[in-house]
């Protein structure tokens, strides 16, 4: 082993550089959606009563939301800033549907969801019905949902924030994290979806 | 007597204070060693069911701890916390209210601890004002009113600056 301080410099050099190069990407890469494809079949129905199924995730862009109506903070806010992105997509964005997906079927009927959606927007679909086929749809897209009890005997749901977008191809194209700037996610849906 | 014109006095000032107690919901309440200021919740849906709170609360003497609150526009107003793990936000009841240390300002706002108002039955409305109850450990009951702001994600320019880490 020959002791070249230039071999050792450069050596610490090229091992800084590796290490930093690989946490870029690692941090690049980590939020970026798993491209993935929605391969589960399920059966629900929207706010107006009417059965729907997988292939609404498909022919058409769609921006899809996990939440619920018992949610005091992040599914309003959310919600309201889809219905400003498609104001703003004007007619570029008619192709996009909506969709909420509520996590907390219990209680999310389609007449609560019909009220709910349709405050904020003409453009946004509930989807509700049996809580399993619900399971399947949030696992299918690798979302998270969970029950979380309260002492009083009520519950909340913790769930994923992210707004999903997913292509006509039926594969995810991008996610917008909650607190997004509006300009930055209108040109996220842009890029991704139109 | 004297004391309590002196705490007038000094609360007086504070609201001439430039750039405080502009408005109505700046007004600071209770008495002795904790204040409140800035209530406010938002519009609430027309169907929706439940709505959030959110305070300053300062505390000028020893340790206590928020631990219930109640509201005639609520069956039940729950003390939780928001927290985001990654891209999942998780919600939970706090059991035991929530810590507020000897000489500390403790803030409830959007993103992390807030008052949930549960099974309201008139949906808050822009402009109105909600009397609620706060009830803490040692202070007791403190009589507070919440001013009712725009819908959540209305005021859009400023929740980029509301916590949301």
């Amino acid at each position: 082993m020959t002791k070249n301080p230039f071999m050792l410099v450069a050596t610490t050099i090229s091992a800084i550089f590796i290490t930093v190069l690989v946490g870029v990407l690692f941090f690049t890469f980590k939020d970026e959606p798993r491209n993935t494809t929605f391969n589960t079949a399920f059966s629900l129905i929207n706010d107006r009563g009417e059965a729907v199924d997988q292939s609404i995730f498909k022919g058409n862009p769609s921006l899809v939301y996990f939440g619920y109506t018992h949610c005091p903070e992040a599914c309003p806010t959310t919600l309201y800033e889809v219905a400003g992105y498609l104001k703003e997509l004007g007619e570029d964005g008619l192709p996009i549907k909506s969709y909420l997906v509520t996590v907390d079927p219990e209680r999310d009927t389609p007449d609560i969801m019909n009220g709910y959606v349709t405050a904020f927007s003409d453009r946004i679909t509930g989807v509700t019905g049996a809580p399993e086929e619900i399971r399947r749809v949030v696992a299918g897209w690798r979302a998270f949902a969970e029950k979380k009890p309260n002492k009083s005997g009520g519950y909340s749901m913790s769930h994923t924030m992210d707004l999903f977008l997913i292509g006509a191809d039926g594969r995810l194209k991008g996610l917008i994290p909650y607190g997004s700037d509006p300009d930055v996610a209108i040109s996220k849906i842009r890029s991704a979806l139109l | 007597m004297s004391t309590i014109r002196a705490k007038f006095l000094v609360a007086a000032v504070a609201l001439m204070l430039p750039g405080t107690a502009s408005s109505q919901h700046m007004h600071a309440h209770g008495t002795g060693n904790i204040t409140i200021e800035s209530a406010f919740s938002r519009a609430m849906l027309p169907v929706a069911k439940v709505g959030g709170g959110y305070l300053t609360i300062n505390n000028a003497g020893a340790a206590d701890r928020l631990v219930g609150a109640k509201s005639d526009r609520a069956e039940e107003v729950q003390i939780h916390e928001m927290k985001m793990t990654g891209a999942v936000m998780e919600m939970r009841e706090l059991d035991n209210g929530i810590p507020v240390p000897a000489k500390s300002t403790v803030k409830l706002e959007p993103g992390g601890y807030h008052l949930m108002f549960t099974n309201v039955s008139r949906p808050f409305k822009e402009g109105e004002t909600l009397a609620v109850t706060l009830i803490f450990e040692k202070a007791g009951p403190i009589e507070v009113e919440f001013a009712v702001g725009p819908f959540a994600g209305a005021q859009r320019p400023h929740a980029a600056h509301e916590g949301h880490d």
